[in-house]
């Protein structure tokens, strides 16, 4: 049968920097930067490859304000992907949690290039994606912990964030159901004419469902602005990348869709590919975006990640394609602000993350006549009693 | 992802505190054997099955690498990664592989990660699998395949690793429908469904994967299909129910006896084609009938046992069926104790029933 492989071909590490085109070397205090908006134009150190369609080019315009933010960004992102961590292993969280580390630069790299019309949906990996949108770390912090204050009132805990004012169409549990969903989105939106696109997310695994060809061949139909964005973190819970598809190559799999492969450690690279990929699809039609990311944590909590790649493989990535130390880097180089300066950053958003955390606690769990309500339009309108007393039936509405 | 199995200590503790048992009298018989827990029982049935029938293949996502709940641990080491693999994620595909590889006379042994997950592969069964001996008038079948999927609530499971889709499948004539309820009667129904001549879907309750243990014998045997066994005997009330539910029913029944009441509890384990016969049987001595299930209850496969069992007992009953199940709501993340059918709910219910 076909089913043997050959080894594991690890091509995980790429340089870190490559060549920074030190063009400005603009000596800075982190307040004038961030109110300088002067504009820098920095290279990509990893080339887009492109199928299909012309690359964009590897130079990205940004400026010191935006660097600085996407440090913010993904260090709290960071910060509280690590307190998720440690709230489930003290049980406060329960049910199923995916974290997002290591794979912050596409969520932040995606926000730099698209407005808050321009729509995302996404699979269960989605706190971060749900931060980027604009949803506060309290909303998070809650809905992990089904407190009401939570963004899904409690209700659809760490797999089911939601911001509806900001587009976010979230939060999915089934692998690969969000991708069609974000059509339907997309050809709403062509509809209104608000020259709006959509960015549905989906994992290396997902992109071998059968949905997902499903959602190509309709999306290339009928010219859906939708960007189709394969998070390439290499592994599909256990399973790496090569093992569960013939072509691991998800730019290309849209066949006669064009697409085009990012360094998703790259937020810059992230930025200008989706930046490209709005134009696109506003054109053109359907558009597949290749992130090559990682994530440092397991699958999901009770996976220690370890089991199925090298303890080697992930501190060579940290070490290699860290997308926050990327941009810290970026920000020293050019003397944007000091290493105190982003040291000091970093205590900010930690304290930040464990107000809301404690803020979080205080919330109280919904009311138990919410296990009745938003099943269908009109509520049961029934009372539950605690665990120990005998149902009550529920009355269809 | 096994540690999901860590349920919440209150919840838990009502199974934990008792031996499990899977005799016909309540306490736990020796079978025999080695005492070993659920996961590792599916996994000496799969040993067995791959061993004695060189045509019998084991695949899914992660199952060459043991699967989630380690139920295939082992069985690439020994049977090679011809006949045990991993398969990309796609749930259609992999039944519809399935169907194809049975059809040529093979035995297919088809792993879906969790019950949750088989909506995408539901038209391949219910289309493709149940209906392919019919419709080619015999010409062709796909009886040598079986599906497992872990179901079932675990504590905080939350909406898409807790459900119980059982009665979905019942309601396909051509397929059967199969639960386990203890690491014995595992392994046995399980070989029994891969020989089967029929497409089975065989759901295993999850939360028992490591908690339940009892001695079961190293070699190979079959327990028949479509026979309810009654686990416990009694005559005022005949309580009904499979797989982790059993066990919950059973601590409603000694509570029920310290109040007098003598419950008869049957496993059916067979949904579908189900034992009318020995459900009939007991109802015609108790007089009342219990069904319990953690699906919600309206449209559950309860529904059916109530009706068929009022069809053949109706001048024998002495009040109406009643059905503890899950409540007709989303599996819900933060209200899982509201929704399930807990032994006091149950202990009410049976209360009630007898005081009509
Ligand atoms: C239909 C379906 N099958 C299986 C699962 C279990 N599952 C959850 S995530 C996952 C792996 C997905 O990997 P990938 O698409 O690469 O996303 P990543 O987790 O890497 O972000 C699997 C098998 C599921 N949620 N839904
Ligand atoms: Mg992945």
């Amino acid at each position: 049968m076909a089913l043997s492989h050959a080894a594991s071909r690890s091509n995980l590490l790429k340089p870190l920097v490559s060549g920074f085109s030190y063009s400005s070397s603009l000596r800075r205090s982190i307040s004038s930067a961030a109110d300088n908006s002067s504009s820098l134009t920095i290279e990509t150190s990893v080339p887009f490859t492109a199928h299909k369609c012309d690359e964009p080019s590897r130079s990205v315009e940004t400026n010191p304000k935006e660097l600085l933010g996407f440090f913010r960004d993904m260090a709290l992102m960071r910060r509280m992907e690590i307190a998720a961590d440690s709230l489930y292993k003290a049980k406060l969280i329960r049910g199923f949690c995916h974290l997002y580390d290591g794979q912050e630069a596409v969520a932040v790299g995606m926000e730099a290039a698209i407005t808050k019309k321009d729509a995302i949906i996404t699979a269960y990996r989605d706190h971060c994606t749900f931060l980027g949108r604009g949803g506060t770390l309290l909303e998070i912090f809650a809905e992990l912990m089904g407190r009401q204050a939570g963004c899904s009132r409690g209700k659809g805990g760490s797999m089911h964030f939601y911001k509806k004012d900001a587009c976010f169409y979230g939060g999915h549990g089934i692998v690969g159901a969000q991708v069609p969903l974000g059509c339907g989105v997309a050809f709403a939106q062509k509809y209104s004419k608000d020259e709006t696109v959509t960015f549905a997310l989906y994992g290396d695994g997902a992109a071998n469902q059968g949905q997902l060809f499903e959602a190509l061949n309709i999306s290339a139909l009928w010219d859906l602005p939708v960007i189709l964005v394969c998070e390439n973190n290499h592994y599909g819970m256990g399973t790496a990348e090569w093992r569960a598809a013939k072509s691991p190559a998800y730019y290309k799999r849209g066949d006669y869709v064009p697409g085009l492969k990012v360094d998703g450690m790259d937020a810059l690279a992230v930025k200008q590919a989706c930046k490209f990929a709005k134009e696109h699809a506003l054109k053109n039609g359907p558009i597949i975006l290749e992130m090559d990311t990682y994530r440092y944590h397991g699958h999901s909590m009770s996976d220690p990640g370890s089991t199925y790649r090298t303890r080697d493989e992930i501190s060579g990535v940290r070490q290699e394609r860290d997308p926050i130390e990327r941009i810290r880097k970026l920000i020293i180089s050019y003397d944007l602000a000091t290493e105190k300066e982003l040291k000091d950053i970093e205590k900010e958003v930690r304290k930040e993350v464990d107000e809301a955390i404690a803020q979080a606690k205080e919330n109280p769990l919904p009311d138990p006549s919410e296990l009745f309500t938003n099943v269908y339009v009109k509520g049961f309108g029934t009372e539950s009693f605690g665990a120990d007393r005998k149902e009550l039936r529920a009355v269809l509405p | 992802m096994v540690s999901i199995l860590r349920r919440s200590p209150k919840l838990l503790s009502s199974i934990c505190r008792r031996q499990f048992s899977a005799s016909s009298d309540g306490n736990l018989t020796s079978h025999g054997g080695k005492s070993m827990n659920l996961y590792s029982a599916i996994n000496q049935a799969l040993h067995i099955a791959l061993e004695t029938d060189p045509r019998s293949y084991v695949f899914g996502e992660d199952v060459g690498f043991g699967g989630v709940f380690r139920c295939t641990t082992g069985l690439v080491d020994r049977y090679g990664k011809d006949r045990v693999f991993n398969t990309p994620l796609c749930e259609q595909g992999i039944v519809g592989f399935g169907i194809g590889l049975a059809a040529m006379g093979n035995r297919a042994i088809a792993e879906i990660q969790f019950a949750d997950y088989i909506y995408p592969a539901f038209d391949q069964i219910v289309n493709e699998a149940a209906k392919f001996r019919y419709r080619s008038g015999n010409q062709f079948n796909c009886g040598g395949l079986t599906i497992r999927a872990p179901y079932g609530a675990v504590g905080h499971g939350g909406h898409y690793h807790s459900q119980s889709p059982e009665a979905f499948f019942c309601h396909v004539p051509g397929i059967k429908v199969v639960i386990p309820r203890s690491p014995y009667q595992a392994k046995g129904l399980l070989l029994s469904c891969i020989r089967d001549q029929n497409p089975v879907v065989f759901f295993e309750p999850k939360l028992l994967y490591r908690l339940a243990v009892e001695e079961v014998p190293e070699d190979d045997f079959m327990l028949p299909l479509s026979e309810a066994e009654v686990i416990r005997e009694g005559s005022d009330i005949t309580l009904v129910g499979w797989g982790a539910q059993l066990s919950v029913m059973e601590q409603a029944c000694i509570d029920a006896e310290k109040d007098g009441i003598s419950c008869e509890l049957i496993d059916l384990r067979t949904l579908m084609p189900w034992d009318k016969e020995t459900v009939e049987a007991s109802v015609k001595k108790t007089g009342r009938l219990l069904i319990s299930h953690e699906a919600p209850v309206t449209g559950g496969f309860g529904a059916e046992i109530s009706a068929s069992i009022v069809e053949r007992c109706f001048l024998r009953l002495e009040a109406p069926v009643s059905r503890v199940c899950g409540l007709d709501t989303p599996f819900p993340l933060v209200f899982e104790p509201f929704y399930m059918p807990t032994k006091n709910k149950i202990l009410d219910a049976i209360k009630a029933t007898v005081k009509y």
